[in-house]
């Protein structure tokens, strides 16, 4: 199904580089499919959270998880709103032309599971809309420094539930390691420059993960020792999100949550 | 689970300059987690600007049985009202 809006590829644009930027006006594919690969992983990870509504360990933390979410869903409005018509990309769009990271569509697990998938993505995302906030691009620009506060209080949540489950019972360090070791192949995926984002990077669009790699080593280190639990060891990453090659998992989280505005495409509130 | 966890009463400060004020309880398994658990579950509508929590257990209360003696004898005292001043239209909060 042909679901994306088309796009015309400006003349002179499959380069990377300042001199191949877009005329004002112009189309510009990069800086779109950035704004999917940005506002894919809050929805995808908002949507996840979301399943947790109603089956979390305590009501408080029901609440908490819900407001990550809709603190999520509401960047992605945002993000995918900028790119073109917020509700079709999201509910009209197949697995494949996807743009999110592999690390936001890994399901739930336990408790420690999703802290783990959490404080790796919020300490991401947090580093990478600090820098974002300096963007050339204006849009981009706004939305990250006003979502960075959001995700700087998902990153101390984060921490804090990693810190007690790691640092609590035998049984909860030990879901937490589990949680850690499941999502740890994730990490390279997050810093991962193709060719698209050097040019966006070039162009002072993008923020390079690059320049915030390590602080991130350290962070999650400094959280983690917190929490008397050993840095996992690095496995063989596993790449592809960024160009549609998912895990079968997005695909049950999409038919999901797309099954209502496709099978009733005129349905209303 | 929360029922393992103590109870915790939660108190929200609107704006600057009001006192705090007691909303509600939540359930937490430590002092730092209970101000996370009072932001999001008393605070998602920007209800406040500042929070405490305090262990329900650590809260002394008046005996209700006690109540007579206590509350009563406050009752016929008016003239512990300041109503008998002339206060003065510029005089706002009062």
């Amino acid at each position: 199904m042909a679901s994306l809006p088309p796009i015309d590829v400006p003349k002179g644009a499959t380069g990377a580089g300042a001199f191949d930027a877009p005329a004002a006006g112009e189309p510009d594919p990069a800086r779109f499919d950035y704004l999917l690969r940005l506002g894919d992983d809050s929805l995808i990870l908002g949507q996840r959270l979301g399943e947790w509504c109603g089956h979390a360990p305590a009501l408080e933390v029901d609440l908490s998880l819900a407001n990550l979410a809709l603190d999520l869903i509401g960047q992605a409005t945002h993000l995918l709103g900028a790119a073109g018509d917020a509700d079709r990309l999201a509910f009209h769009r197949d697995v494949l032309d996807f743009r999110n990271c592999l690390l936001v569509e890994q399901p739930n697990g336990d408790f420690g599971r999703t802290m783990a998938r959490q404080l790796l993505f919020s300490t991401w995302q947090h580093l990478l809309y600090q820098r974002l906030s300096e963007s050339t691009d204006q849009f981009l620009r706004e939305i990250a420094a006003k979502a960075v506060k959001e995700v700087a209080y998902h990153r101390e949540l984060a921490s804090e539930w990693t810190v007690r489950l790691g640092d609590g019972t035998e049984e909860s360090a030990q879901r937490m390691r589990e949680g850690l070791d499941w999502c740890w192949r994730f990490i390279p995926e997050l810093f991962e420059v193709d060719e698209l984002l050097d040019g966006l990077i070039t162009r002072g669009i993008a923020a390079d993960p690059g320049s915030f790699a390590d602080e991130y080593r350290s962070a999650l280190g400094a959280v983690l020792a917190d929490a008397k639990l050993e840095t996992p060891a690095d496995q063989r990453p596993i790449l592809g999100g960024r160009r549609g090659h998912h895990s079968e998992h997005l695909g049950h989280l999409l038919a999901q949550m797309q099954f209502l505005p496709r099978t009733y495409p005129d349905a209303k509130w | 689970m929360s029922g393992d966890w103590p109870l915790w009463e939660v108190f929200v400060r609107a704006k600057a300059g009001l006192a705090h004020r007691h909303v509600g309880s939540v359930h937490a398994p430590d002092a730092q987690l209970a101000l996370r658990h009072a932001r999001d579950t008393y605070t998602r509508r920007t209800e406040g600007v500042s929070l405490w929590v305090v262990p329900s257990a650590e809260i002394v209360a008046s005996d209700p049985d006690e109540a007579g003696p206590m509350f009563e004898p406050a009752a016929d005292k008016i003239y512990r009202h300041p109503t008998f001043y002339d206060i003065p239209d510029e005089v706002k909060h009062i």
